[in-house]
């Protein structure tokens, strides 16, 4: 296996184990409405090498950039190991939902054809039409491919340092950034995450991640197959319907890690049905792992609390710390130890970017840990000087490794490097006796009269005021020349353009808000059901949703609040 | 429970816990999820709302949109098994 005592073993990606045949199974493929799908190694490399000569006849060469858009599924998957088996750059992207505006996608693929010179982009049937009608590039079918001669072709052999794909970063129309990641950084993450995880053969892992996100493209994909451990994958759109998907597969297949952000233990402590869960054996699992949203205590209690009887335990609950421009982990806290957490002063982290333990629950918050730095990536604590801080001081968080990106694609206009190799995360966080603790973001930081304030907390407040439409707030600052200070502006999206109903939301927000964090919001703006702009990846966009709120109060002037 | 008690229950649910207002005027054949109302994470909500309200298990398999898209859908399938 890739570990980093046997780094030297692999050049490039493609020596992973899912392309070296064999009769054990690589991937399994799991739905609510239809039987498993199990392919042995031997049967996912034939598939790969038949899509491999399928593009190739389509006029794939190495370097071309291939956008596959597809729902989850065995297909997509094996497309992407084709592109590679040729030396082209694969990325995926999320397919067209009914729940995404047709015109804003086939726009955002637009300008992603545009500026990085994709080669072709590989639909589903009913989005390849709209797709081909607004791009500068062929967009295929599957039967368009299958149309296509499946010559062999022998596998490329790309140069270690050359790309190997792209991780589109969650961003709005236009501002979608390409991580592209060279083969030889994606094998030193792998080596370092599975030295770290103590993986072995014996590893199963599971997985509902989209795989155009860099949590499920490199854990929940990539990591498991170039391992030759099991991955049992499912569809992210039938597991948050269906969420004891994810527990009978990890019960069937035995699975031993699941990657999952913060919000899908809530998810499936509240939302799996007890007769659904009732004789699951889950103590398979060697770890959970929170990643990709800041880590809530009370998230993992309750998901203890919730499947202590299917055997979870308090130390099967681990943190990492990741992005895509480290290709994945920065920190991982080790497997089957209970995740540290500490009480911190609220005020202190939020005037002074002080984590001071305290003793006092009324004025802490819960903090926890990501966990100490894999190996061979490091982390440092800048403050606005860009000089390091000490220990338990909160600034701007700061990596250095072995498995950078190569730069953001055709975008040379993007810095990415300081002139030390550090890359500036925009995290904000603090370190403590060799662990790393995430606070909030750099650029959505609010300072409101020398209050620092992390808007997603303030956005918790207004989320569950009844009436705001759950996960459909935004707060951020806005700075005043009178006061010398940024103001708290809240915008809600609400289901009624009631009057009467408006007022009563308005003060409800703004009193919430005052009790819940002692802050003053200074204007809330009612809007309707999809005002807000959002990412590809569903996350709110503060900044793009700040400036769509200035435009739109400077073009009817004052009066906005 | 008649149809009509188990409508009142179910729109109630829906309108305060997943569309959070209870003034929305909700029809009885309206596509709460294919219109937009509410999302798949509903699905799950639903279901164990189901379960506990009227002691009716609805599996995997059927809690999908096609089938329990609005009012009317999930009334009918609660009362089968009640």
């Amino acid at each position: 296996m890739l570990t980093l005592s046997r780094r030297a073993d692999y050049l490039t990606l493609l020596d992973a184990a899912c392309l070296r045949g064999g009769a054990e199974p690589a991937l399994i493929y799991v739905a609510t409405d239809a039987e498993p799908i199990t392919l042995s190694a031997e049967q996912f490399r034939a598939e790969v090498e038949r899509f491999a000569g399928q593009l190739h006849s389509g006029g794939i060469r190495p370097r071309d950039l291939i956008v596959i858009a597809l729902p989850q599924g065995v297909t997509g998957v094996c497309l992407f190991w084709a592109a590679l088996w040729l030396g082209a750059l694969p990325s995926m992207f999320p397919p067209l939902t009914e729940k995404l505006d047709p015109a804003r996608y086939q726009a955002s693929m637009r300008e992603l054809v545009q500026l990085s010179g994709v080669r072709a982009i590989i639909a589903a049937d009913a989005t390849a039409p709209l797709l081909a009608e607004g791009v500068a590039c062929p967009v295929w079918r599957l039967a368009d491919l299958a149309a296509q001669p499946a010559l062999s072709v022998a596998t490329a052999q790309p140069a270690p340092d050359e790309v190997a794909f792209l991780q589109h970063s969650s961003g709005t129309t236009g501002l979608q950034k390409g991580v592209a990641l060279s083969h030889a950084a994606v094998l030193n993450q792998l080596a370092s995450l599975s030295t770290t995880l103590k993986l072995t053969r014996e590893d199963v892992i599971v997985s509902w991640l989209p795989l155009y996100h860099d949590m499920g493209l490199i854990a929940g994909f990539l990591l498991p197959l170039i391992q030759g451990v099991p991955l049992v994958l499912m569809s992210p759109f039938d597991w948050v319907s269906h969420p004891a998907l994810l527990l009978r597969a990890i019960h069937t297949y035995r699975g031993t890690l699941c990657w999952l952000p913060n919000f899908a233990y809530n998810h499936l402590a509240q939302r799996v049905r007890q007769r659904d869960s009732a004789g699951l054996d889950l103590r398979s699992v060697r770890a959970f792992i929170n990643c990709s949203e800041p880590v809530r205590a009370e998230s993992h209690s309750q998901f203890i609390e919730r499947f202590a009887e299917n055997g979870i335990r308090p130390e099967m609950l681990a943190v990492s710390y990741a992005m895509a421009e480290n290709v994945f982990a920065v920190t991982q806290t080790p497997p089957g130890e209970i995740v540290r957490t500490e009480q911190i002063n609220r005020a202190a982290l939020q005037g002074d970017g002080i984590a001071r333990p305290t003793h006092d629950p009324s004025a802490a918050i819960t903090m926890v840990s990501c966990g100490p730095c894999i190996a061979n990536s490091a982390v440092k604590v800048v403050g606005e000087d860009g000089q390091p801080l000490p220990e338990r001081r909160v600034g701007e968080v700061l990596i250095r490794s072995d498995c950078m990106l190569t730069g953001y694609y055709r975008r040379p206009d993007l810095t990415v490097f300081d002139a030390q190799r550090w890359v500036h995360t925009g995290d904000r966080g603090y370190l403590a006796e060799g662990e790393v603790f995430i606070v909030g973001r750099s650029k959505d930081l609010i300072i409101n009269a020398g209050k620092n304030l992390y808007p997603q907390d303030l956005e918790v407040l207004v989320n569950a005021v009844m009436g705001v439409h759950p996960g459909r707030a935004v707060v951020f600052g806005v700075y005043d020349v009178r006061e010398g200070t940024e103001l708290i502006a809240v915008v809600a999206e609400v289901e009624s353009d009631d009057a009467a109903l408006h007022q009563r939301l308005k003060q409800q927000i703004r009193q919430q808000v005052a009790r819940g964090a002692e802050v003053t919001v200074s204007y809330v703006t009612l809007v309707e059901r999809g005002w807000l702009i959002k990412t590809s990846s569903g996350k709110i966009a503060r900044s793009a949703n700040r400036d769509k709120w200035l435009a739109a109060r400077q073009q009817v002037g004052e009066g906005a609040s | 429970m008649t149809a009509e008690q188990v409508r009142a229950q179910l729109r109630d649910y829906i309108l305060s816990e997943l569309i959070r207002d209870p003034e929305y005027a909700l029809a009885d054949d309206e596509g709460i999820i294919s219109n937009g109302l509410m999302d798949s994470f509903a699905l799950a909500q639903v279901g164990v709302f189901i379960e506990d309200a009227f002691g009716v298990y609805i599996p995997d398999p059927e809690l999908t949109v096609e089938r329990m898209d609005t009012l009317n859908l999930m009334v009918a399938r609660v009362l089968r098994d009640q």
